[in-house]
């Protein structure tokens, strides 16, 4: 397999200090809408130049650059292990660059790796399909909103949420006023409906790699997103919790299967720092988008 | 909402002209200190009967900058320069609320008028801001390209070896540094405010099915 190693420390690099174009848009178009001289707005003013600043200077975003999570994409005759030695190898070479702060911390004896490599970190999902390219989609996941999400098992009582669309509905918005502005709102609401507990926590983060204007292709869900993210901005949280209108830039939903006895619906929280790239290798040549 | 300029050593008066809301822009020396700073603070200087000869010195130069000064909470990445300088390159707030056992107790100890996080504080903290006249200062999370370009200097660091670099208690100064009142020296907490007016609101979205 090639050396693919200094364009995997470039996807870090991007991810880390150089915030998407649609995230971007969307966290200016909040700016553009709270109140003039608020606190929220002030806030998403900040923001803005923080996210011109860390690119200009090829410098973290935010200090946290979290949990990397690669999903790897490969035509049929790759080697994962291969892939996963390259990627790994790059991870540690971008948090001596400082792109990544050594976040890999041993749970038992609170050591730090140094260099954001352990045997469960950084995060990989594999999968080999059927195009004749590598895929590797990268997401930085903080900590502070990881600690927000949140999984409710319908139906729930307290929230009078049954095994349908309203619970759906109820659970996601309950996590959203939980979350207050704690995980460093506006967010993006990542929901998963169904799965076993693991699974659809898995699930409800894979809807951070969708972009923030997609439509979901299932109109109930489409309906739905759409729904939400004008019901949790009428939560009033706002940036930062604040107060303000934008509270979330947009809530993304999937379902997937779930044994009889179970409905799980997982909201996963990302904060405004959605930092998320993704590296394409097409007959020898490489993008990063 | 107006804006304020703080001065560190900042006056009681000035503390209590603040109202949640408020956005101020800081300047000074302001010290970090996360969660096994306030651990050691809390087991060396507040709880025991004496404080031990090899801390006095550590204790006496708190005591100087705390005076009407600000406590950050904050695990920065930092860098060194060829002559050995030390530079903020990454320094956005940690989450505040863990600090909740301790800080109402260091406010009081120290003299402290302002504390920098991000998610706000408990009432023992709101109740000390009030009493003693300090506020809880909002940085804005994520933003740490930006609050690094607001530390203008590295003036000390203390305890770097001890605790780490995250975790060390780092002197800096720092120049226009964007925060927000959201606890103030009135009982106020803005944390409180948005909780409830938001509960509200979720209520009225969620209310019982008809």
């Amino acid at each position: 397999m090639e050396n693919l190693i200094p364009h995997f420390v470039e996807l870090i690099r991007r991810a880390a200090t150089d915030l998407p174009a649609d995230v971007e848009a969307a966290l200016r178009r909040a700016h553009d809408q709270e109140e003039p001289g608020s606190a929220g707005q002030g806030a998403l003013a900040v923001i803005l130049e923080n996210v011109r600043m860390s690119r200009a200077s090829s410098t973290p975003i935010c200090q946290d650059t979290g949990t990397p999570i690669f999903y790897v994409y490969y035509p049929a005759g790759w080697s994962t292990l291969a892939l996963k030695k390259q990627i790994r190898e790059a991870v540690a070479e971008a948090t001596a660059k400082a792109y990544l702060r050594p976040n890999s911390v041993e749970t038992l004896s609170g050591r730090n790796t140094g260099n954001n490599l352990g045997d469960d970190f950084p995060y990989f999902h594999f999968e080999e399909w059927e195009e004749d390219y590598l895929k590797v989609d990268l997401m930085l996941k903080g900590g502070g909103c990881e600690n927000v999400g949140a999984q409710y098992s319908l139906p729930d009582t307290r929230l009078d949420a049954d095994r349908d669309l309203e619970g759906v509905r109820r659970a996601v918005l309950d996590a959203v006023h939980q979350a207050q502005g704690l995980g460093c709102a506006p967010a993006v609401i990542g929901v998963a409906v169904g799965g076993d507990r693991a699974s659809s926590y898995i699930k409800s983060k894979e809807q951070f790699y969708r972009p923030l204007d997609d439509i979901n292709p299932d109109p109930r869900l489409a309906a739905l997103e759409k729904r939400l993210t004008e019901e949790a901005n009428m939560l009033g949280i706002g940036p930062m919790g604040f107060g303000g209108k934008t509270t979330v830039l947009s809530v993304k939903i999937d379902s997937l299967e779930r044994l009889p006895a179970s409905y799980f619906v997982t909201a996963s929280y990302m904060c405004w720092a959605d930092r998320r790239r993704t590296l394409i290798y097409r007959d020898g040549a490489v993008t990063i988008e | 909402m107006p804006t304020f300029d703080l001065h560190v050593p900042i006056n009681e008066a000035d503390i209590r002209a603040l109202h949640i809301g408020d956005q101020v822009r800081l300047y000074g020396t302001v010290i970090t200190a996360r969660d096994a700073a306030h651990k050691y603070i809390m087991d060396t200087f507040i709880h025991p009967p004496a404080i031990p000869e090899s801390e006095r010195g550590l204790y006496e130069e708190l005591k100087r900058l705390w005076r009407g000064g600000i406590i950050y909470h904050c695990g920065p990445v930092v860098s060194r320069d060829a002559e050995g300088r030390w530079h903020f390159v990454a320094a956005g707030p940690t989450t505040s609320i863990r600090e909740e056992p301790y800080e109402a107790d260091v406010i009081a100890h120290f003299g402290v008028r302002g504390v920098i996080g991000k998610g706000g504080m408990g009432p023992k903290t709101l109740a000390a801001c009030q009493q003693h006249g300090a506020v809880y200062l909002h940085a804005v999370g994520g933003a740490a390209t930006l609050i690094a370009s607001a530390v203008k200097e590295v003036l000390a660091v203390f305890k770097k070896e001890e605790f780490g670099v995250p975790e060390a208690f780092w002197v800096v100064r720092v120049e226009a540094f964007p925060a927000v009142v959201t606890m103030d020296a009135h009982g106020q907490s803005l944390h409180e405010t948005m909780l409830a007016a938001s509960a509200q609101r979720l209520a009225k979205l969620i209310g019982r099915h008809s």
